[in-house]
């Protein structure tokens, strides 16, 4: 194939040469071997090495004197629900003094809960967001809500867990959309 | 007038740039690649904006699959080792060397330590037909807690990765991530795709 000996034309008749064995290889199996062995290694290999996302969780307080307060006007708090759903509301949830805030819904698109976090942040710097994700959320909702922390450049939040009064908010607010 | 001799050009061409240029590639891919181990559980993480690469060596990874099942994997032979050893001493299951060795090969599994020494006793071939019902993560059976705890002793350098599928639960990586707090493990990773940034 790479190599078409020509034959003919100069030895009809005439001296008779010694015939020179051509110098060349044929190269065409090697070439084969070579791009079969590329292609191999080229779709076998992973050369993207996967994102990671750093998380400091809080130490866990030995006992509840150590933890602190939080004042109701720095607490913005976000509950992620079933179905993707995002819900939000500020200040904090003292059903036993009567304090229910609203909640808000919200979604995951730039002008959904990325915007309300990010106006928030910049008008209370001392904001610390609570997460709290309900049982019937997913993964894939957690991540993504931190990511938004990242996107936003919140310093301060935590991932809590969802109490008995905020699951029944949630389910009140999931119930009436 | 003589015959105009129509020169014939060979119609062979030089290969050698392009041979060389295709060896040259080969060898680049040979060294740069690292067969990836196989993927027991099929994990498809969610997407995120983060542009921190996973560090090369020392990862303790615990896979949370889209059934819930999770697994547990250490990319270091060496601490793998030293872990079946502890696990063997802490649980009164005595592994002899070859099962030991089976289990420094293992990228991920996801078992109770009650079945694994009869899983490592398996030909390699019979070890992908078992179905494995991931590790015990329930308060009264922590083994997970116990696996990541062990594998951090073996290896003080090791950090912790999680590596979840994005249609799990909330529920399971929370008890995940409540499992890493209650052995002390303040910092981990989640494992994510690559997701643009958003301008703005």
């Amino acid at each position: 194939m790479a190599e078409i000996q020509q034959q003919g034309g100069g030895d009809e008749g005439g001296k008779k040469r010694a015939k020179k064995g051509s110098t060349k290889v044929d190269m065409t199996p090697m070439v084969d071997l070579g791009f079969l062995l590329l292609t191999f290694f080229v779709m076998t290999t992973t050369l993207a090495k996967p994102q990671i996302m750093e998380i400091n969780m809080p130490v866990k307080p030995k006992d509840r004197e150590e933890q602190m307060e939080l004042k109701a006007s720095n607490a913005f708090t976000i509950l992620l629900g079933a179905d993707n759903g995002v819900y939000y509301y500020r200040g904090l949830h003292q059903p036993n003094v009567g304090i229910i805030p609203a909640l808000e819904k919200s979604d995951w698109s730039a002008k959904g809960i990325r915007k309300v976090v990010a106006e928030s942040i910049a008008a209370n710097p001392n904001l610390v967001v609570l997460i709290k994700a309900d049982e019937t959320s997913s993964y894939k909702n957690l991540v993504d809500i931190l990511d938004e922390m990242a996107i936003t450049g919140t310093q301060k939040y935590a991932i809590v867990e969802l109490d008995n009064a905020d699951a029944g908010l949630l389910r009140k607010t999931e119930g009436g959309q | 007038m003589p015959k105009v001799k129509v020169h014939r050009t060979s119609p062979s061409l030089d290969m050698t740039p392009m041979v060389d240029l295709a060896f040259l590639l080969v060898t680049f891919f040979m060294l740069i690649s690292k067969f990836a181990p196989e993927e027991v559980l099929v994990v498809d993480t969610p997407s995120a904006t983060t542009e921190i690469k996973a560090p090369d060596a020392n990862i303790i990874t615990i896979s949370i699959g889209n059934d819930e099942r999770v697994f547990f994997g250490v990319d270091d032979k060496n601490t793998k080792l030293r872990l079946i050893d502890k696990v063997s001493e802490k649980y009164g299951v005595a592994f002899t060397d070859a099962e030991k060795q089976t289990f420094s090969t293992l990228a991920s599994f996801g078992m109770p330590i009650s079945q694994l020494k009869s899983y490592l006793s398996l030909k390699p071939d019979d070890m992908k037909n078992v179905n494995q019902p991931g590790i015990p993560i329930d308060s009264a059976r922590n083994e997970l807690g116990d696996w990541v705890q062990l594998a951090r002793y073996s290896n003080p350098q090791s950090i912790v990765a999680i590596k979840g599928d994005q249609t799990a639960g909330y529920p399971v990586a929370g008890r995940v991530i409540e499992i890493l707090q209650d052995k002390n493990v303040n910092r981990f990773n989640l494992i994510t795709d690559m997701e643009a940034k958003p301008r703005n």
